[in-house]
Formats: structure tokens, C-alpha cells, sequence
């Protein structure tokens, strides 16, 4: 049982994303209206957006239970999906689920709408850091409330490695033929650059243009050695032995770290990104109400203990943690110590212009 | 009772509405939309503005983005070239074949279809990998030939090392052919299958070898089916997006993959529409050159 709950628990961004490719940016179709017209109990109906993988077992028939509303959860596999998909406006989603710099992006853009926190008393469960009740993407939490929140690190090939040695820095992926051919690194332009950066000792926010071009220099001259920009299965590379040293994301690494002894996982001493996946209500979504009443049930304790039992990601929800087992409370890779915690940074939404810019210098790259 | 078509017009048209209503709402209207949006300007996270700006065209074809271009036609030419290699044989045995062997052959051909496209490259990275088919086979014959050694009183062949097979520019022209085999083959068939044989013995019987035969006969009357063949698959291969996402490298990136990032992250539909036109006018261009093969065939097969 604890076997199937982990597998299913594997990547949120994984086969999806390949699907979910091809047909994104067509969506021309409100493909949501038949579902939210067809909805039982007198129309209500929350219909929730989410991640692959990222819910957990019984929450929504919990919460039907629960409310008598029914949830219909439809899936995407990237930021750049639900963005896409929300573009033309809202097909009928009540609640979607992006990630940090996205929350920023779709507010700018208008695509989400203000929270009613008198209908949210459940935000009192948060843990009270002004990183999770205040966080500079989101000040106030006006349009968002924290779901998970995650980390980019190394995961490693423990036999692969040189006698005590722990691969503690991204110079062996990013900047050192050592480990040729036998490292992988995410090929999103904008997690690549920003962890450049971090390397080079700049913030993942503000590079300024004599570093990108550093940045490009240096990757360029890597490239060699890479072996591939994975798409978020990098864990999968480790496991079948493509690869001994690859960026991945923490919870993608801790799960498959509890299948295969050979796996381990650090977090540099340059620090990293860390990201957060939020709760929203889209714009023009047809069952607000209720779809605070969802939130409002994903912060509640017990609900929220069952859905990281399923998804083993962090959460940060206060009431929840403090119902999951040791285990899952001591677990350095799900929560960093302090002094890691320190070293991590989000990255901020600067505008489309600088994710064009990082577009093309990974192109470039690519190109190279 | 005979009746002309002109006569049950009405019936025709009936017949002809749907069809012609789903092309110009799910594929014209679209495409037109998109078309549109290449002449455009990004006025805000989420508005274009058609301010019939040349612009990402001009971006479109400096030399970052028009090499990639020529890259991916290169790919998709070499995978054209292996299809036709590989396929013809294919094609000429089936052709060949008795009528109860011809319809198992032509399923099996089929038969790929059935499974995803995704499913199906997933497979190729289960059979290619260090860890996968290919290699384990490999070490079988590695560790027996060693055996072999041994046993005759030779050095063994030591360890057998796994050949790196998948994340390369090799292993993207391996998957676009193993998708595309079955575009090449089926055209290829419908030429041949159609030839008149009576032309194949009277070249055997005035002296022409087989390969003779089959290179100054068989071939110059399948040039349609071949050039059919050659489109059909090339066109795809050019736009191949999966493939060399799942199976390529750090140096596999194809123009497809260049758009779907414009849509994505870089949020910059009107770049990325024009570069989805650049390939559209590409494939016109494809299609041009096969019409002028298609017509100097013709009038090959009526001389």
C-alpha cells in the first residue's frame, strides 16, 4: 500500500507534460463548460485545476462529503500550461493551482481574482512565517494560499562517486568535466540561468547582463558534458543509470531515494530556488463561493495530513505537519535545516521580456 | 438506376457540409487566427496587437533561428533518406507477395498506429537505453564470446561496457525513422502495386539483371509513389517536436521544439506563429516540388 502510494506520488510534471505539449496553446474550445453546465446538486460544483499526482486519495470525496458539492479535477503538467490554457480567459476553473513567479504573472495579467480571507478562516493554519503568510509574490496573500512548496537540488549515484565525496556544489553539473556525460540538468531556460546565477554567487533574481553572457559562456562550454536538459524525469535517468549526478526537484529525488539505497541528495552550498504551488480562484470563475470553501477545506488540518501523506511534498500548513508522522517531519530533504532554508531563494516574476531573454539564450545554447 | 451526379446535387451537398463546416471551423479559422498573430505584437501578458508588423519574421530568419532550421531539415531529410532506403525492399516484398501474405504484411505495417505516438518512444528509450534491450543482448554475446575465449585458452574480453545509444543526434534519427517507416511504405506499396509487371519481364527477358531491372524500370515508374512517400514523411519529420525532446541530447534541439517554447514559457505567441509559418511555407514549398515530380511522372508513364 505505502509502495502504490509512493509511485503514484512520483513527478507532478512527468508523462503529462509530453501530452499536454501538444496541445497547448489550441485550446480554443472552452473545453470546461460541458462540465461545469453538467454539474450535480443544483449546479454547484467546484472544478479544480491541479497537477498530476498532487491531491490527495479521498480529499475530494471527503470534501463532497463533507459540503455535498462535487470537485471535478482536470490536470495539467506545467505553469506554462495553466497560463496558456487561462489566456483567452477562463474556460470554467474555480480553483487552479500555479507556482510562485506564476501567481505574480496571473495576477498582472489579470487571470486571478482577489481571496475573500473572511471566507478562508483556515488561513489561520499557516505556518506563521512571513515567508508563507506575506511572501514577496504574493504580499498580504491577497490572491493566493500556499499548497506546497518544494526545492531544486542535486540528486546523485552514491556508488558512482569517489570515495567520501558528496557532489555539494553545482560546479560538478554546471562548470567541471569530472562527472562527463553522466550528468543531466533541467532544460527549462529559466530554473537553468537563475541556478547559474546562484553558482556564480548572484541572486536567481536581477542578472545583470554581463553575467547572462558569462552564464551563456560557461554552459556553452559545459554542454559537452551534459548529457541531457531532461524535462523533469531526471529522477528516472538516475534510476536507470543514464546518468550518475542530476537537478531535480527535492520531492522527485526523495521518492525514488526510498526504492534505491544508491540515490542520495544535496543541496549545494551556492544555495538554490525554491519554489511554492498556490491555491487561486481564476478570474471569472463560475462557482467562487464555493470555491472558497474548497480552500478553505485544503487548510484544514486532517484534509491537509492526508493529501502530503499522498504527495510527500512540504507543506505549509502548520495544523497539517503536525499530524504527520516523524518520518515525514524530520525528512531534511522535504524540509531543509535552517541554514539551507537560508540559501534558497523563489524566483520573482520581472516581466515576459526576461523569460524571452533566458528563452533565447537556452536556444542559443541548445543551438551551440 | 444510373442517375448523374447532377441530378441529386442537393443529396451531394448534403453530404459535402460537414466536412467542408469542421475544416473551416477546426482548421481554417485557427490557422487563420494564427497566421494573424504572426504579424503581431505582444501589447501585454496576454494581449497581441495585428499591427501587420514584419518583425518576427525578420527575427525568425537571423542566423540563430535559420540554422536551426537548416539543422532540422537535415534531420528530417536523413530520416526521409533511411525511410526510402528501408522502405522500398519493404514495399517492392509486400508487393510481391501472395494476396493472403500481402494483407498480414500490410497490418503489421498498420499495426504501430494503434499505440501512441508517446508510448511508442517510451519503448525506444526502454529498448535503447544503457540499461535496455539493445545493450543487455549486447553483454549476452559479449560474455559468451568470452566464455568462448576462455575456454579456447585465449585472454576473455574483459568487462563489457554498455554503449551509449540514447541522448544523441543518432538516436532522434533512429526514432523519426522508426515513426515514420510506415509513411514511406504504404505510398510505396500503392505505386507498385499498381505496376504493370508485363514491363518487369520484358526487361528480364531482353537482358537486364534484377538490380538493373529494378533500378531503370521498377523505380522510374514509382517516382510518383516515391515522391508521395518522401513528402509525406519528410513534412513531419520537419516538424518533429517528441522525438527529439524524449530521445535527443543536449544538441538534438529541432524547430519544434524552438516554437513550443515561444508558446510556453517566453509567452511570445507571434515569434512562435511566425516560426510555425516559416515551416508552413516550407511544406508548401515540399508540396511544389512534389506536384512538378508527380507531372514529369506522369508524362514518363505515358510515353
Amino acid at each position: 500500500m505505502t509502495k502504490t502510494i509512493l509511485r503514484r506520488g512520483a513527478s507532478r510534471r512527468s508523462i503529462l507534460q509530453q501530452f499536454g505539449a501538444a496541445a497547448v496553446g489550441i485550446s480554443l474550445a472552452p473545453a470546461l463548460e460541458a462540465c461545469s453546465r453538467g454539474g450535480s446538486s443544483g449546479g454547484r460544483v467546484v472544478n479544480f485545476y491541479n497537477w498530476d499526482t498532487y491531491i490527495g486519495e479521498t480529499t475530494l470525496a471527503d470534501f463532497q462529503h463533507a459540503t455535498s458539492v462535487p470537485v471535478h479535477m482536470t490536470l495539467f503538467a506545467s505553469n506554462d500550461e495553466l497560463f496558456a490554457r487561462l489566456r483567452a480567459g477562463n474556460p470554467g476553473y474555480d480553483v487552479v493551482v500555479p507556482s510562485n513567479e506564476y501567481v505574480t504573472r496571473m495576477a498582472q495579467a489579470q487571470m486571478i481574482q482577489a481571496l475573500d480571507h473572511s471566507k478562508i478562516p483556515n488561513m489561520r493554519n499557516i505556518i506563521q512565517q512571513p515567508e508563507f503568510t506575506n511572501p514577496d509574490f504574493d504580499p498580504g496573500r491577497r490572491f493566493s494560499v500556499p499548497y506546497t512548496w518544494l526545492d531544486i537540488g542535486i540528486g546523485y549515484r552514491k556508488s558512482r562517486m569517489p570515495r567520501n565525496f558528496v557532489p555539494d556544489s553545482w560546479r560538478y553539473l554546471l562548470d567541471s568535466a569530472q562527472f562527463t556525460q553522466k550528468i543531466a540538468v533541467l532544460g527549462e531556460s529559466a530554473d537553468l540561468i537563475r541556478i547559474a546565477a546562484k553558482y556564480k554567487g548572484h541572486s536567481v533574481n536581477a542578472i545583470p547582463e554581463p553575467l547572462l553572457a558569462e552564464i551563456e559562456q560557461m554552459l556553452i562550454r559545459q554542454k559537452p558534458h551534459i548529457k541531457r536538459f531532461h524535462s523533469d524525469d531526471g529522477q528516472d535517468m538516475l534510476v536507470s543509470g543514464e546518468v550518475d549526478l542530476v537537478m531535480e526537484y527535492n520531492g522527485d529525488i526523495a521518492q525514488v531515494m526510498r526504492e534505491n539505497n544508491d540515490i542520495g541528495w544535496v543541496m549545494p552550498r551556492e544555495g538554490s530556488l525554491k519554489n511554492s504551488d498556490c491555491l487561486c480562484i481564476p478570474s471569472g470563475a463560475p462557482h467562487a463561493d464555493d470555491a472558497h470553501a474548497f480552500i478553505n477545506y485544503i487548510l484544514d488540518g486532517e484534509a491537509g495530513a492526508k493529501i502530503a501523506q499522498t504527495i510527500q511534498y512540504a507543506t505549509p500548513n502548520q495544523a497539517a505537519r503536525d499530524l504527520m508522522p516523524d518520518a515525514y517531519k524530520n525528512n531534511t530533504i522535504v524540509y531543509p535545516p535552517p541554514e539551507e532554508m537560508a540559501r534558497l531563494e523563489y524566483g520573482k516574476f520581472e516581466g515576459d521580456e526576461v523569460y524571452r531573454r533566458y528563452e533565447e539564450i537556452f536556444t542559443r545554447i541548445s543551438a551551440a | 438506376m444510373e442517375q448523374s451526379w447532377r441530378q441529386a446535387k442537393n443529396a451531394f451537398a448534403a453530404l459535402g457540409v460537414p466536412p467542408v463546416a469542421w475544416l473551416i471551423f477546426f482548421f481554417m479559422i485557427p490557422l487563420a487566427v494564427v497566421w494573424a498573430y504572426s504579424f503581431g505584437t505582444n501589447a501585454g501578458p496576454t494581449e497581441i496587437d495585428l499591427t501587420g508588423t514584419f518583425a518576427n519574421y525578420g527575427r525568425s530568419l537571423q542566423p540563430l533561428y535559420f540554422d536551426i532550421f537548416v539543422k532540422s531539415s537535415i534531420v528530417a531529410g536523413l530520416t526521409t533518406l533511411l525511410c526510402l532506403i528501408v522502405g522500398f525492399p519493404v514495399a517492392l516484398a509486400i508487393a510481391f507477395a501472395g494476396p493472403r501474405t500481402k494483407t498480414w504484411l500490410l497490418l503489421l505495417i498498420m499495426l504501430p498506429f494503434w499505440t501512441n505516438l508517446l508510448i511508442r518512444t517510451y519503448a525506444l528509450i526502454a529498448v535503447l537505453r544503457e540499461q535496455g534491450y539493445v545493450n543487455f543482448t549486447a553483454e549476452w554475446f559479449w560474455n559468451n564470446a568470452s566464455g568462448l575465449m576462455t575456454a579456447v585458452g585465449l585472454q576473455p574480453l574483459g568487462d563489457f561496457h554498455p554503449m551509449t545509444l540514447l541522448y544523441n543526434n543518432a538516436a532522434v534519427v533512429i526514432g523519426l525513422v522508426y515513426v515514420h517507416l510506415p509513411f514511406m511504405v504504404l505510398p510505396l506499396y500503392a505505386a507498385l502495386d499498381r505496376m504493370d509487371r508485363s514491363l518487369m519481364e520484358a526487361s528480364l527477358d531482353l537482358g537486364a539483371g534484377h538490380l538493373r531491372t529494378i533500378w531503370s524500370v521498377v523505380v522510374p515508374l514509382a517516382a510518383p509513389g516515391i515522391a508521395s512517400g518522401v513528402l509525406i514523411t519528410f513534412i513531419p519529420a520537419l516538424g518533429a517536436y517528441l522525438t527529439p525532446d524524449l530521445l535527443g541530447g543536449t544538441d538534438s534541439q529541432m524547430i519544434a521544439n524552438v516554437i513550443e517554447r515561444q508558446f510556453k514559457r517566453a509567452n511570445d505567441w507571434p515569434f512562435g506563429a511566425a516560426l510555425s509559418f516559416l515551416l508552413m511555407y516550407l511544406t508548401f514549398i515540399a508540396i511544389a516540388i512534389q506536384a512538378v515530380v508527380q507531372r514529369r511522372g506522369a508524362k514518363v508513364g505515358a510515353a
